[in-house]
């Protein structure tokens, strides 16, 4: 267990170098810079604006002193937001990022892992196409269609929610649907197809034959080992979720990271998408890490290879 | 004592609901590499209950089992005649294609023709799904949209399938330290976001061409294709008509392209067919938060993405689109769908 952490962490160095890198490259081979704007600068104002953020100097140079900063955890300022730095922004807008996620998250897996085990249980019923019929649905309808929808029925016609805004509790509810919706049809499905694979091994007839009730057998015996693959898709899916985001929170204006990414993108705010990308990078490599460990737990077996 | 099949082999490789101690072997060993590594057995047996496993057949078992041996075509044909959403799906994406090359033309408006007196209307016999902000006919846009977006999604798709095939089945074949490295290289940036990088790539080069877009959708989506190929390949190269092909003096590429290549085809045509609509759903988010195409060009994801700005006044323009996009979507998942039942006897959907 511990090496497995170790190893991954030492793995992790690699990567996000490659990851700065690759970024770093991309940013500065695209036409036009941070102070570019419609209304041009004076030579002068400009000069002196890339000189105080240290633009001016050679390119290499540019990016062993960004390297170097990263290596002491700084982001650097950001360029758009005169005053404020990377890791400020990320601090102010990623928590909002989060919890949307997680709400994201746990409709997910609350919807999906039901609905998936059901489907299996009833398997060649009306009931099992209907559900995964309904799971088709999920992921036929991408977020930003279903979140306008959502809106336009629950926000302006029903009235049951603030359209827009991050303030109250009540909204959370529609933006952790649209992005949760995809992700239970995922886990619905891989759910289902685990859970009809388990069923057919020999240690659940032998369950059954014990004379256990159907309910012990598929809660006790069948369901964990039936949640493993959708275990191992919770790593992609954290992914996804936080890309995701940048959708939802375009729709429902929420304050979140996502929108400031796309515009530091849009606008070559270049410490500002290095920062998002190689901090979105970490998290990413420490969920898949997260995943990981919970499935050694959940199978003994791989604890020994 | 020889060992012999006391009935006839069936094929129940998908009646899984009997439970039923007969032991399908592994038919056609083409999903093989993906769940474990078990080489492929060429022939489709099903031996009975409680008899010990004996891979090796009798002259009778054999001459029996050749009748019954199918190719994997008409094996997979056979199976999606059964799957009927796969068949809906499939004539519900050849007309929505179909409409989208040849709507434009018998249409009397054009894709970018304004009619900036009358503005936004709803839908009427003129329009058949009416208009948007600037009075362009909504059903055109769609159309013309579609083949962005469908277009997009096949050559993105190509771009992921020519790289992840030749470096998954490289790297699978080659093995030891190189397949290592080049496997861990996949491992690192799959721990990406790939929409991060998608977008980064697209913002880098200024002029947003088509082209562009796809290109760099490609560019990430390749990673599960080497993946599953690289498996595959792994698992093949180990098999004795390889070694048989090597002593024969077939070169590295002619193996590859004759003796492994051909036997990942029914995992690379499955994923194929689900990455398409994956691509077409990245290229709308690109499209939605303005990365993708730009005016006057549309694609569905810029259709949407309008139509959700006005969806309280003109709830048209975002519902026709949606409606659009959706079903595209639906058929190819059903179409992956009912190809993976019919390739890999492995999956149960």
């Amino acid at each position: 267990m511990f090496n497995l952490i170790a190893r991954r962490l030492l793995q992790a160095i690699p990567t996000l170098w490659v990851v700065a890198t690759a970024t770093f490259v991309l940013l500065r081979l695209a036409p036009g810079g941070p102070f570019d704007d419609e209304k041009p600068l004076t030579d002068e104002i400009k000069a002196q604006i890339e000189a105080h953020y240290g633009l001016d100097l050679p390119l290499y140079q540019q990016y062993f002193d960004f390297l170097g900063n990263l290596l002491s955890g700084d982001l650097g300022p950001s360029y758009k937001y005169p005053g404020w730095d990377v890791q400020e922004i990320i601090a102010q807008s990623f928590p909002v990022s989060l919890e949307l996620g997680l709400w994201g998250l746990l409709i997910a897996i609350s919807v999906g892992i039901p609905i998936g085990t059901i489907a299996a249980i009833r398997h060649n019923t009306k009931t099992e196409t209907g559900l995964m019929g309904f799971a088709m649905l999920g992921i036929c309808l991408p977020s930003f269609v279903v979140g306008p929808i959502l809106l336009l029925v629950f926000a302006l016609n029903l009235n049951w929610f603030n359209p827009l805004g991050w303030s109250y509790a009540a909204d959370r509810v529609l933006p952790a649907i649209t992005l949760g919706l995809l992700y239970a049809a995922y886990i619905a499905r891989l759910a289902r197809s685990g859970m009809l694979d388990v069923l057919r091994n020999d240690y659940i007839r032998t369950a059954r034959a014990k004379g256990l009730s159907e309910r012990v057998v598929i809660m006790r015996h069948a369901l964990r080992t039936a949640l493993y693959p959708v275990v191992s898709y919770l790593g992609p899916a954290a992914a996804g979720l936080i890309s995701g985001s940048f959708v939802v929170e375009t729709i429902f204006f929420i304050p979140g990271l996502g929108p400031f990414f796309v515009n530091a993108a849009l606008n070559r705010d270049y410490s500002m998408v290095m920062g998002t990308v190689l901090f979105y990078a970490v998290l990413i490599i420490l969920f898949n890490l997260i995943v990981d460990i919970v499935q050694m737990w959940m199978n003994p077996r791989a604890r020994h290879e | 004592m020889p060992y012999t099949l006391t009935d006839k082999p069936k094929r129940h490789r998908f009646d899984y609901k009997t439970e039923t101690t007969d032991q399908p072997i592994d038919t056609l060993g083409v999903f093989a590499a993906m769940t474990e590594h078990r080489p492929p057995v060429l022939s489709k047996v099903v031996f009975p209950a409680r008899q010990p496993y004996l891979p090796v057949m009798t002259k009778h078992e054999r001459e029996q089992t050749a009748n019954e041996a199918t190719s994997l075509g008409r094996d997979a044909w056979e199976t999606i005649k059964r799957n009927r959403m796969a068949q809906i799906g499939g004539v519900l994406f050849i007309t929505i294609t179909l409409l989208c090359w040849i709507g434009p033309w018998l249409s009397s408006y054009s894709f970018d023709q304004q009619d900036l007196a009358y503005g936004p209307q709803a839908p009427s016999a003129e329009h058949w799904f009416g208009t948007d902000d600037l009075g362009r006919d909504l059903f055109v846009r769609i159309l013309i949209g579609g083949r962005i977006s469908i277009g997009v999604g096949f050559a993105a798709t190509l771009i992921a399938l020519l790289i992840g095939v030749s470096y998954g089945s490289i790297a699978g074949y080659v093995g030891g330290k190189t397949e290592d490295l080049m496997m861990r290289f996949v491992d690192a940036v799959y721990a990406l976001p790939f929409t991060m990088i998608v977008i980064i790539l697209t913002v880098t080069f200024d002029k947003k061409s088509i082209f562009l877009i796809f290109m760099a959708i490609g560019a990430v989506e390749w990673l599960t294709m080497a993946r599953i190929v690289r498996g595959q390949t792994r698992a093949i190269r180990k098999l004795n008509y390889i070694d048989a092909a090597k002593v024969y003096g077939a070169s590295h590429l002619s193996i590859l392209r004759k003796h492994i290549l051909p036997n990942c085809l029914g995992p690379i045509i499955v994923y194929t067919t689900l990455t398409i609509p994956a691509v077409i759903l990245l290229e709308s988010v690109l499209s939605f938060l303005g990365l993708g195409v730009q005016p006057p060009m549309s694609s569905w994801g810029v259709l949407i993405n309008e139509g959700a700005k006005k969806l309280d006044i003109y709830p048209w323009q975002l519902i026709f689109p949606a409606i659009f996009f959706s079903l595209t979507l639906f058929s190819l998942n059903f179409i992956g769908d009912g190809l993976r039942d019919a390739l890999d006897p492995k999956e149960t959907k």
